[in-house]
């Protein structure tokens, strides 16, 4: 539904334009930082902007107050241009502690540009010794490279509670809103569709919605009454293609994509999973949709959740599971019987930081080297990998339309940044979606005996359901003779299996569309990235160019197999960079297949590449090319 | 309506793959009552769905002809369980071991369980392993001299029936592989109750375990090592069914009858008790202190999974209606680009 986002008149101040902004809310993971990040997104996206985010959180849940490990973070990027990173450098920090302060000063624009917002009230003796301050940064002259703001949020907040009958602890609750109000007034930003969520979210507590509609206006109010802030900014609409837009995150993206491509072919979505970060969010979406006749089951482990999803494919569902590398790693032996069975399914892996537990809320792009090789066996399977948030809806459909006429389980790859992170998706036109046709073998003609590992001009062989009759037939994860599916030992028979599952793969590169290059056709440098690196690359790579550098830029969806054209696409450049958040996983894939050498910008840090990183990289790349 | 089926027996149920077991084996007695069962269901044969892990046991989908599949070690129960979600149409056979489900699958056999899905768990109990050819299995006994245990088992052996009650089974039962008359029975009670039935069969392994069962097996024996529930009846058994089983406290003990104990003094057998307690009193009385209770422990109705969810389905369709695509699209916030 759409809704008023014309902006609260700013009156008395100076506006300056501006293509775009960053700004990052951090504080305690108890402060509300997810939702004023996640509101600013909204309100930006409603207003047009293009919007980009990320979210970056700790693992536990309330790690103790005020101290450095409990820092929560929500970076978001808008802007009146076409963007596809949360942005590097940030224009605006909003610190409501000393640990805040300290954890993310660093990103802040160092120019004498970048805008402080500090919570002065929170700088006593206790907070700045839990952060490790000896003395008062904002006291110290540490701060004179930015303009900063010392704001007594925490007075301020409680002054415009005063009355809702809030406590204390209930009023200080408010403060994450004076903090977004007054970011709003200094971006120019609508109330109303702040105003509305508090109506829907707190309706049910008059005194709480109150209380936080007061603190929104009183942030928005002290910005535009106090002499402090002498100048405001004002990001216009950006230019976006045509239509109507959604402001989307990665795993929401990927579930309605589950259950748009199973309307598509006329199935109906089961979906095994157990609960993990940062994959959950999948589960708790689908579960809301059991009128689109989806299926949840949180299954008792990660390997129930795969079986159960074989189960279910083999009964003719849209069978799907969800994890992250741990649990994908106890699928492994479950996706082998999938490949056996040669039924389609689909197991999406939402990266992050490993091995083991890991970093179970940071992002990384470790995990396709178990998605190619992680099983038992000569086990290849399909693997398709998001590039956005916006695109996970795509994927899904692409993933599902892959297993059914190819007969096989699909990878799809994800990861904790593109899964929590945000963006706008323009709202496809469900009449415009291409159709996923499945079909299912009937009854046989007298005399003639169902072949179920007989085989279609892609290998695929017939998905033959229980309840047809005259097609009972029994499958298994034992070596399966040609044709018939029984079991077999010969020797040339297994090689002739293994030939056929691995062939089958590779003909799904007939039916992908060739690899194509943002940039130069050929010249000094391609950038080849996968994943969801694709915003920082193509900006990077965007900037260059536009500077006049000879370089381009191909992204990789389908990394099993590689596009048909990829091998001499990536000879008609002198270098080859493959930036990746792993230790060169996707360079040591085209080694081995392309015999090339390549160039790796590899980084192992939980965070997303900034821009600047990869445009470095290219840059110490050029310097002795021509 | 009545549906019109075609009258089928036995061989009807029987696939096109040779037999692989042993030659003595147990499974084949079960395999053969599975197929005497199966004509007598009602159900047609491409509505029926046997599923199992690995072991020995889990050859058998091979030998049925209906649909199958021949999993992964211990995880059937949870291959069911997906494939009964979606397609409750279906009546599914778990075919599971004392290794397959007891021990690997030990999770899923336990949440399957509790969640009460309508399927059909028969577990083949050789307490052994035969298919690695001779290791103690989780219901060797203790001090079971096996290739991987030459000085005796130290590990306490689990109880298939008390795993399973305690999970709260709404349907339990015993039989044993060369009682093919109660077999028989107990199978196909197990496929006509509504909800998980778990079924433990006794079934000698006859080359790595054999006569692990002799006590309940031999003629001589078995009268007084074996007792067979029947619903609302006394416990009682011996040759001339002269001793009885009473409950002295908490404790089970065995009474010799027309001592001044007549049959009203002893247990007397509620299948369909809403409490669990007294079935897992019996699952606890074991050779050779007592005899071994077999035919059904616990029959009661709970709620399906499978049903609940389908439920569940059905309701938010009614509610909501069956969803639209480009309404779901624009459930959020939107804004229009012209």
């Amino acid at each position: 539904m759409s809704i008023s986002t014309q902006e609260t008149l700013r009156t008395s101040k100076e506006v300056i334009s501006v293509d775009g902004a960053t700004v990052r809310f951090a504080g305690d993971s108890g402060d509300g930082m997810q939702l004023a990040g996640t509101q600013l997104t909204n309100t930006s996206a409603l207003v047009g902007n293009d919007v980009a985010t990320f979210p970056d959180f700790p693992a536990e849940i309330r790690a103790p107050r005020g101290t450095l490990a409990g820092v929560s973070g929500f970076q978001i990027h808008f802007s009146s241009t076409e963007i596809f990173t949360p942005g590097d450098k940030l224009d605006a920090l909003v610190a409501m502690n000393p640990a805040a302060l300290k954890t993310n000063l660093a990103d802040l624009h160092e120019d004498g540009t970048g805008i402080l917002i500090v919570n002065e009230d929170a700088f006593d003796e206790k907070g700045m010794k839990q952060a490790g301050y000896d003395q008062n940064p904002l006291e110290d002259g540490s701060l004179d490279l930015y303009q900063t703001f010392r704001v007594p949020i925490t007075k301020l907040t409680r002054a415009a509670v005063e009355g809702s009958g809030l406590s204390q602890k209930g009023a200080d609750r408010c403060r994450n809103f004076f903090s977004m109000g007054l970011v709003y007034w200094l971006y120019g930003r609508s109330l109303n569709p702040t105003l509305k969520f508090i109506d829907s979210k707190f309706g049910a507590k008059p005194s709480v919605a109150d209380a936080n509609r007061n603190s929104l206006k009183a942030g928005w109010n002290y910005g535009e009454t106090t002499d402090a802030f002498v100048s405001s900014y004002k990001v216009d609409r950006a230019k976006l293609p045509p239509g109507t837009y959604r402001n989307i995150t990665g795993n929401q993206a990927l579930a309605l994509g589950l259950i748009a491509a199973a309307r598509l072919s006329e199935k109906e979505v089961f979906y095994g999973s157990y609960p993990i970060t940062p994959a959950t969010d999948i589960l708790h979406e689908l579960s809301k949709y059991k009128h689109f006749a989806v299926r949840t089951f949180q299954a008792e482990d990660e390997i129930a959740a795969v079986t159960s999803i074989i189960g279910a494919a083999f009964g003719g569902a849209m069978a799907v599971t969800g994890s992250s590398g741990p649990g994908i790693a106890l699928k492994g032996e479950a996706m082998g019987l999938g490949t056996m069975l040669e039924l389609p399914m689909l197991i999406v892996n939402i990266q992050r930081g490993g091995p083991s537990t890991g970093l179970p809320t940071k992002t990384e792009q470790s995990d396709l080297f178990q998605a190619m090789f992680g099983r038992n066996g000569e086990c290849p399977l399909p693997i398709i990998a998001a590039r956005s948030p916006a695109d996970c809806f795509d994927v899904a459909c692409e993933a599902w339309k892959i297993a059914t006429r190819f007969m096989t389980p699909v990878i799809i790859l994800s990861d904790g940044f593109i899964a929590n992170g945000a963006e706008p998706w323009l709202i496809p036109n469900p009449e415009q979606l291409e159709p996923i046709p499945v079909t299912h073998p009937g009854t046989m003609p007298d005399g003639e005996d169902f072949l179920p590992y007989a085989r279609d001009e892609r290998l695929a062989r017939p998905w033959a359901l229980p309840g047809t009759p005259g097609l009972m037939h029994r499958i298994g994860g034992l070596e399966k003779e040609d044709l018939t599916g029984n079991v077999s030992y010969d020797p040339d028979n297994h090689q002739h299996m293994t030939d056929v599952r691995a062939q089958k793969v590779e003909n799904i590169a007939r039916e992908i569309p060739p690899q194509k290059v943002e940039g130069v056709e050929t010249g000094d440098l391609l950038v080849l990235s996968w994943g969801g690196t694709y915003g920082a690359c193509a900006t990077a790579v965007g900037e260059l160019s536009s500077g006049g550098a000879s370089v381009a830029h191909a992204h990789l969806r389908h990394l099993n197999p590689f596009p048909a054209n990829l091998g001499d696409l990536l000879q008609r450049y002198q270098k080859v960079l493959v930036p990746e958040l792993n230790m060169g996983q996707l360079r040591s894939l085209i080694c081995s297949k392309y015999l090339m050498d390549t160039y790796g910008l590899n980084k192992m840090q939980g965070k997303p590449f900034s821009v600047s990183e990869v445009v470095h990289r290219i840059k110490e790349l050029l310097v002795d090319i021509g | 309506m009545p549906t019109e089926l075609p009258i089928l027996n036995a061989t009807d149920f029987t696939s096109d793959q040779d037999v692989r077991w042993c030659p003595g084996c147990g499974d084949y007695s079960i395999l053969a009552q599975m197929k005497k069962v199966m004509p007598t269901l009602g159900i047609p044969r491409e509505k029926l769905v046997f599923v199992s892990g690995i072991g020995c046991s889990s050859r058998f989908p091979y030998y049925m002809n209906t649909y199958g599949m021949h999993s992964i070690h211990g995880r059937a129960p949870a291959i069911a369980t997906g494939l009964k979600a979606v397609r409750p149409d279906l009546t599914v056979f778990v075919i599971t071991g004392d290794g397959d489900g007891l021990s690997i699958g030990g999770n899923h056999l336990m949440h399957t369980i509790r969640r009460n899905i309508d399927i059909n768990i028969i577990l083949f109990n050789n307490r052994i392993y035969g298919l690695t050819k001779g290791q103690y299995s989780p219901t060797s006994p203790l001090g079971k001299v096996t290739k991987s245990t030459p000085m005796g088992a130290i590990d306490n052996p689990i109880h298939p029936l008390s795993i399973a009650i305690g999970c709260e089974s709404t349907f339990v039962a015993r039989s044993i592989d060369r009682n093919i008359k109660h077999l028989e029975m107990v199978l196909k009670r197990a496929a006509e109750h509504k909800g998980a039935s778990f079924v433990e069969v006794y079934q000698n392994c006859s080359v790595f375990n054999d006569g692990a069962f002799e006590y309940a097996t031999d003629r001589t024996l078995k009268s007084d090592t074996i007792i067979e529930l029947e619903h609302g009846k006394p416990l009682k058994f011996g040759a001339q069914n002269q001793k009885g089983i009473r409950l002295n406290g908490m404790e089970p003990e065995i009474v010799e009858l027309d001592k001044g104990v007549t049959d009203d003094d002893l247990l007397f057998h509620d299948e369909k008790s809403p409490e669990p307690s007294l079935a897992y009193l019996l699952s606890r009385m074991r050779h050779p202190d007592f005899p071994e209770p077999v035919g059904v422990f616990r029959a009661v109705d709970r709620p399906r999974y499978d049903e609940e969810l389908n439920n569940q389905v059905e309701a938010a369709r009614a509610q909501k209606g069956p969803g639209n695509l480009a309404e779901l699209f624009e459930a959020a916030d939107t804004w229009s680009v012209t």
